[in-house]
Parts: structure tokens; sequence; C-alpha cells
């Protein structure tokens, strides 16, 4: 343990329960949010969010493959993040830790719960070749709230993903990389993180936020606001009512975090 | 807190109304060499918990000089499942393992313990839906046995929508086919929560519904974790 943080904590701390932030922001006010698409030509869907300095870039890459046999007329869905040492000066390149991997899986579940993708759509021959979609998440810059940028940036490559037409001939699949056609979404899908100080309920948590939180719970919510996914982390617990004013604010915010995605 | 029952009683597949829990049996101090352990059967889940520890570390890095960490390793057996399971962790077992550990962490009085660690074993013997809440459940008489300082013993539940309607502690086939599912912990004392997910599309008021009623079998829950407690440790039990 470091002496620093826990000064750091007690202050940051102290302000919060006098109902400030350190940056100045308000509780439930997220830090400047950007996104750029189609950043990557040889990605079929890409995009680059940033929430303050929090870097996301989500790549979409895709290709023919067989069905899992439990679902055999549904395309394929794989999120997968790399949180990469360039990031944080903490991070250390090897095999994805537990916070890597549970980023990734609840992005994934936000994502596929909501109904965005519809897999079916992706099928091309029953039992044998469907489309899989794989969505990875490069973190290349940490400062707080990987879940919401991440969400963002995923969301947002879906959004401007094209697929080549394929046919069918005699059982062949026939690719025509000369027409492309958008990915069909029926919906989007946001991520609001709170994290718990104090007593209280913080949106969008600065890394210095980050690393002093009680509690921490991301809220997935779909376009016509409803809730697909959440996911509580921390080290302490949280009240019922922590729960659902995090929830309200969430479905709320949802429509901000759209405005910005469809902009 | 009123529930409106919809579909009446009987629309489960296994004929539980919509907040009965599954059979329940936990025997806790079924392993010798462990420091404190557990064994728990829910409908068809089996599952083994093991605690070892306070107990210094190798990995170093991993200790804290002002406080005592858990570490929590949640493992399926590859014949727990219809399909054989892959030997070894993936990326599930890996998020599991780490919101367990999340979970029963609020419950533990580890600044007792600086520069040690708490090694939790939870083994799925066999799995029939809802085994992280019931892993944890487990995890936590482990824990007790352990006689590791706690103010709580941590119990996990999970309600969820099946068929447009809430219903608790979901099973295999509820929860492959259901529309959301949404597991909790609490420390039944206070009504903390420890852990909370939520996998699928529920309305605000769904979500309230579905964590009171998950709540509600926390409690349940709790009576026979503290009873399986006391048949170990008193003898006129």
């Amino acid at each position: 343990m470091n002496i620093i943080p826990e000064i750091t904590r007690e202050s940051i701390t102290q302000i919060i329960n006098d109902g400030e932030r350190v940056d100045g922001r308000t509780f439930d006010q997220y830090r400047g949010i950007q996104i750029e698409t189609d950043i990557i030509s040889k990605a079929e869907g890409s995009a680059r969010a940033k929430i303050g300095y929090t870097q996301v870039i989500a790549g979409v890459k895709v290709s023919i493959g067989e069905p899992f046999p439990d679902t055999p007329n549904l395309g394929v869905l794989i999120t997968n993040t790399e949180v990469l040492p360039i990031a944080d000066p903490s991070f250390e390149p090897g095999p994805p830790n537990e916070d890597s991997v549970e980023l990734a899986r609840v992005v994934d579940r936000a994502i596929r719960e909501s109904g965005m993708i519809d897999l079916e759509k992706l099928c091309i021959e029953e039992g044998r070749k469907v489309w899989m979609l794989f969505v990875d998440l490069h973190i290349i810059d940490y400062d707080g709230n990987l879940f919401d940028t991440a969400t963002l940036a995923a969301v947002s490559a879906l959004l401007n993903t094209k697929l080549p037409k394929t046919t069918l001939d005699d059982g062949e699949v026939i690719i025509n990389d000369e027409i492309k056609e958008e990915l069909v979404l029926n919906n989007k899908v946001t991520m609001s993180t709170f994290v718990k100080i104090g007593d209280k309920m913080v949106l969008d948590p600065s890394l210095e936020e980050e690393t002093i939180l009680d509690g921490r719970l991301s809220v997935g919510v779909t376009e016509s606001g409803k809730i697909c996914a959440m996911q509580k982390g921390g080290d302490k617990s949280l009240l019922k009512e922590d729960i659902f004013e995090a929830v309200n604010m969430a479905i709320s915010k949802s429509k901000e975090l759209i405005k910005e995605i469809d902009s | 807190m009123v529930f409106i029952i919809i579909n009446g009683e009987g629309s489960r597949g296994d004929g539980r109304s919509f907040n009965e829990l599954r059979s329940l049996k936990i025997e806790s101090g079924v392993l010798k060499r462990a420091d404190g352990s557990a064994y728990l059967e829910m409908g068809g889940n089996k599952i083994l918990a093991a605690v070892y520890g306070p107990r210094e570390s190798f990995i170093k890095r991993l200790l804290k000089p002002n406080t005592g960490v858990i570490r929590c390793k949640y493992n399926m057996a590859p014949f727990s499942v219809d399909d054989r399971k892959r030997p070894g962790p993936d990326r599930r077992s890996i998020e599991i393992s780490k919101i367990t550990a999340e979970a029963l962490r609020p419950s533990l009085l580890l600044e007792n313990f600086p520069h040690s660690m708490i090694d939790v074993s939870i083994e799925i013997i066999e799995a029939e839906g809802g085994t992280r809440c019931a892993g944890i459940t487990a995890a936590a008489v482990a824990l007790a046995d352990a006689g590791i300082p706690m103010k709580d013993i941590v119990v996990g539940c999970a309600a969820g929508k099946v068929n447009d309607e809430i219903v608790l502690d979901l099973s295999e086939k509820e929860d492959k086919e259901g529309q959301s599912d949404v597991p909790i912990a609490i420390m039944p004392r206070t009504n903390e929560i420890t852990l909370l997910q939520t996998d699928g599309i529920l309305t605000e008021d769904e979500l309230k519904l579905a964590i009171d009623l998950a709540i509600d079998g926390c409690h349940e829950i709790s009576k026979i974790q503290k009873d399986a407690l006391k048949k170990r440790y008193l003898s006129n039990f």
C-alpha cells in the first residue's frame, strides 16, 4: 500500500461528501464524450470512443464459420478486450487478467441481451455457415470508466459495420466483396457506470475516483429504456437505494449517450 | 410487498410456485485438510467449498501490509454439465471467481490479518443453474467454519423473469429459456447487497420485484446456512 492513495482517498471522499467533485463535475455528469467512426479501413466496422481521456478503439472483423451446435440458426458474436500496457503504467502484457475478462463479458452481455444484433439475420445456411462477428476492444488510454467507453466504442463500431453480400450456390457460399450490406441492427444499448464513494453514487468515475471506490455498478440500458445488463464490482456492498438511484439515472443518461452515438 | 401472480401456481416446469426455492441442503466441515469447508446441494447442483488460511502466500505481490486479502477460485468439473467442459479456467469462471471474492469480501474483517491470504475454492461437482449464487452461499459457510471473523454470513440467491413472470431461484431450464436473470448476494443482517448482476431485459419495476424476491430467498437460505453451522458445532442441536 502506498501512503499517497490514503490521503487522496480522504480528500476525494471529503469533497464528494460536500457535494462536489475534484474535477468540478456534478454527480450525474459525464466528462466530454467523443466518438469517431470508420477509422480503420481494413476492419468491417470500427470506432474510437473517448470519455475524458479514456480511450478505446473498437474494431469489428467478420468471418464465415460454423454456428454453435446448440444454436444452428444464429450467427456468432464474440467480444474480446485487450488491456494494453500502453494504457497505464501498471498494466502488464500477458494473458487477460480478471479485470479485462470482466470488462469484455459485461460489454458482451449488454450488446447480446439488448437484442441489438439480430443474430438470426447472420445465418447463411442453417447448421453449417453463419457470419461470426468479432468485436475487439483495444484499451489504449486508461483514465477511468472503461465499461462505458468500451460499450460506446463497440456499439458505434457495430453501427457502421458492413458485411459483404453472400449468396448460396449449390451448398457453396459465394462472397461478393463488391457489394457491401449494412449490418441490420434493431436497437442501441448504452452503459452507465457509477461508483459509490462515501455514501454517494457518482456517475462516470475518473481514474482517481475509480482507485478509491467502495463499490461500482454498471447498468446497461436499451434504447427503449429497459435494463438489459448489470454488474456490481468493488470490495464493499451497495444498498438497495443506491442501486435504484443508479438505475434511474442510467435510464435518463442513456438518451444523452445515444445522442452522442447518433451525431 | 404484494406480488401479483399472473399465471397462477404450477406455471413453472418443476411445479414450484413463483417464490419457492429448490430443495436445499448444506453441510459444513466436510473436508479434513481444509481449514473450513461446506457441501451444498440445491436442486440438481452439487457444490463443494473449501477455505485455506489466513496464511502467508508465496505470491508476494498479492499480499497487502494493512489488510488480508481474499482470493476465490470457481471451477466446474468437466463432468458437471451435459457437454463435457474443457478443464481449466475459461472466461466465465474467471469472471465468477472475481465477483465471488467481491461478494464475500465486505463481510470479512480482513484488517485483522495483514500480509495474509485467504484462499476460497468452489468446485462445481454438478451444475443445474444458479451455481454462482449457490457457490457463494457454500463459500460463506466454509469461511465461518474456518473461523474467519466476519460481520455476517453472506448468502446468494437469484431471481429472474421466465414466461413474463418474476420468479425465484431459476433452474437450469428456466435460466436457459428465461428472459432475464438477476443473481444477488446480500449480508442478511443489514440487507446490504454485495453481488448484483443482470442478464436480460427487465423494466425498472420488474427489477425492483426481482431484487425484493431474491432478498426474501436469501433470508430463507440464510437460516439453512446457520443450521448447518449449528449442527457442526452444537452437540445438542
